[in-house]
């Protein structure tokens, strides 16, 4: 079963009901689509991620109300180093999306989304543990794997897999 | 080294009394802690509870005691080298992590699975929601003093043990989905000895049943605690059976199917109370949907090979490998070089016995995964539980816990 090539234009996708909402509501935060494995992307501006969220979980034809999973991969050494990753579910509509906000290697920061899902209360702080990632307006930023007082974020990729000798 | 606070520890500075403030001892609460090591906890699970008398005002979960960077690990292995350390994630539902990881990147290879393969997936996936909901049922009647349905759920545990050492050699760590297919052919009599655990089993769940659902302790234990809305649910991220307790209707096997889940029939138990006897309700009518789907996989097991045929990826059978050159050939590469993945990212997700379970791949197109993050449905259940101990009593705390089912190996992964 050999792969499709990746969709990467937004006219062309604009019929998933995630992506409609969003740039019905502000193309402007869209910064880029892709639709591959039956997956569909879409990278989100990072101010606007709480807001967008926010958006999706209250969008009336396909509410995404559920938040499956919210992590972190690290890109070093290109720049924007950090990619924060949530994967949104539609419990109704049984329809999956995943966003995107890219960060800076230096200070890399967020705004927090348990206003939105209070589930994203663990999901942030292993994030912030094991990537330093710091999510601005979190209830409770504090390590959750790690011991309090660990140096360092194990999951980053200039991390050594043995750790630090 | 973290420090512990003692088993009682002293009130904080913000909740001792003060005269001045005209505060007096109704205002006061203690701080309890429970766990990591209390038995009734399932595992490393620390609770800080603050207490007022009897009712329980707040609960703070403190895991990581068992965090041992499996995702770490991870992106220093071969795609196949992966495997055995899902195993240890989840380890009551070891084939279901299998499962979630090898469906994950035979989606990011685009590799198609032969029926037999499918359907001994199903199968033993199956059986394994019933070891984990066995042990589930045994530990959690456990905790409310009925002592008899332990025994009983090990006995039936057993054999369903014994099923994933005849075809994997191993009770717990099977590892026995490989990607492209399954590691071993099942042995010569696997199938009739299910059949004729299926067709025992049904009886022995009328059996916990009969000591547990009418059992007014049990029922008094249960019934109106530690409830748990609809939107409280969805918003905590709770799944499995905590989330159809509550009234939603989401089972990932019927809704998103899944290695040919859409062949088979079976209902979704849903109830509406949300509070731990639904729970109980829901997981025991799960057993008996597993059964019936043994018991449909049995009766339509197609033949054919166990493996995909992708010479690159599939190790060959080891009868060919000794016999003939190529095979070695790819046998070697495959051992020496693993096998590379094609640039990407998949988000996979199967229904455990606790929930969703999410396997987030990344490939930068290597023979080892850039990125393996698990989502765990224990991580999110366990957020859940602050909101439904909250406002109960000291004692429903236990009852509360061993409803949502919490496996810590998944939690600090």
């Amino acid at each position: 079963m050999p792969l499709d090539p990746p969709i990467t234009e937004i006219e062309q996708l604009k019929s998933h009901p995630a992506l409609g909402r969003l740039v019905e509501w502000n193309s402007s935060v869209v910064q880029a689509v892709k639709f591959d494995r039956d997956e569909l992307t879409i990278w989100i501006e990072k101010g606007a991620i709480r807001e967008a969220c926010a958006i999706l979980r209250d969008s009336a034809d396909c509410p995404f109300n559920y938040l499956a999973d919210l992590t972190c991969v690290d890109w070093y050494p290109s720049e924007p180093r950090f990619e924060v990753v949530y994967h949104l579910l539609s419990i109704a509509k049984k329809e999956r999306v995943r966003l995107k906000a890219r960060l800076d290697g230096s200070s890399p920061a967020i705004e927090s989304v348990t206003s939105v899902w209070p589930s994203a209360n663990f999901y942030e702080r292993e994030v912030f543990d094991l990537f330093g990632v710091r999510f601005t307006g979190h209830p409770n930023l504090q390590r959750i794997m790690m011991p309090d007082d660990w140096e360092g974020h194990p999951l980053r990729k200039d991390y050594p897999v043995e750790g630090y000798r | 080294m973290p420090q512990f606070p003692a088993t009682v520890a002293a009130p904080g500075p913000e909740h001792t009394s003060d005269r001045a403030s005209g505060r007096t001892s109704e205002d006061r609460t203690l701080v309890l802690n429970m766990g990591p090591q209390h038995p009734s906890t399932h595992g490393v699970l620390r609770l800080v509870l603050e207490i007022d008398g009897e009712t329980v005002v707040r609960v703070k979960p403190e895991v990581g005691y068992l965090h041992t960077g499996i995702e770490k690990t991870c992106e220093a292995k071969f795609y196949q080298q992966v495997v055995p350390l899902t195993d240890r994630i989840d380890y009551l539902c070891p084939m279901t992590n299998n499962l979630a990881y090898c469906l994950a990147v035979e989606k990011l290879l685009g590799l198609e699975i032969p029926p037999k393969a499918q359907w001994m997936r199903v199968l033993m996936n199956e059986l394994t929601r019933i070891n984990s909901h066995l042990v589930w049922l045994g530990t959690h009647a456990m905790d409310l003093g009925a002592m008899t349905v332990f025994l009983y759920c090990f006995r039936e545990r057993e054999d369903v043990l014994r099923f994933f050492e005849m075809v994997s050699g191993q009770r717990m760590m099977t590892s026995y989905f490989r990607i492209g297919g399954l590691a071993l052919e099942p042995p010569l009599g696997f199938f009739e000895k299910v059949k004729k655990f299926a067709d025992r089993f049904l009886g022995n769940v009328d059996e916990y049943e009969g000591l547990l659902t009418g059992n007014p302790i049990f029922v008094m234990r249960t019934k109106g605690v530690a409830r748990l809305s609809a939107e409280d649910a969805i918003a905590l991220g709770a799944g499995g059976p905590t989330l159809r307790a509550s009234g939603v209707d989401i089972d990932l096997r019927r809704d998103a199917p899944y290695t040919g889940y859409e062949k088979f029939k079976f209902n979704v138990p849903v109830r509406t109370e949300g509070d731990v006897f639904a729970r109980y309700v829901c997981r025991v009518q799960e057993l008996r949907e597993s059964i019936g789907m043994v018991q449909q996989a049995l009766a339509g097991m197609p033949e054919g090979p166990i493996k995909a045929d992708s010479p690159k990826v599939v190790l060959p059978d080891r009868e060919k490998m000794k016999t003939q050159m190529e095979a070695l050939i790819y046998h070697f590469k495959i051992i020496t070089e693993g096998f590379t993945v094609p640039a990407g990212e998949v988000y996979q997700a199967i229904e455990s016995p606790r929930g969703e379970m999410g396997y987030y791949i990344v490939s930068d197109g290597t023979a080892k995964p850039y990125r393996v993050h698990m989502r765990g449905p224990s991580y999110a259940n366990l957020q859940a539980l602050a909101k439904m101990c909250e406002g109960g009593l000291i004692a429903d705390v236990v009852a509360a816990i061993g409803s949502i089912d919490v496996v810590l190996g998944d939690i600090d992964r």
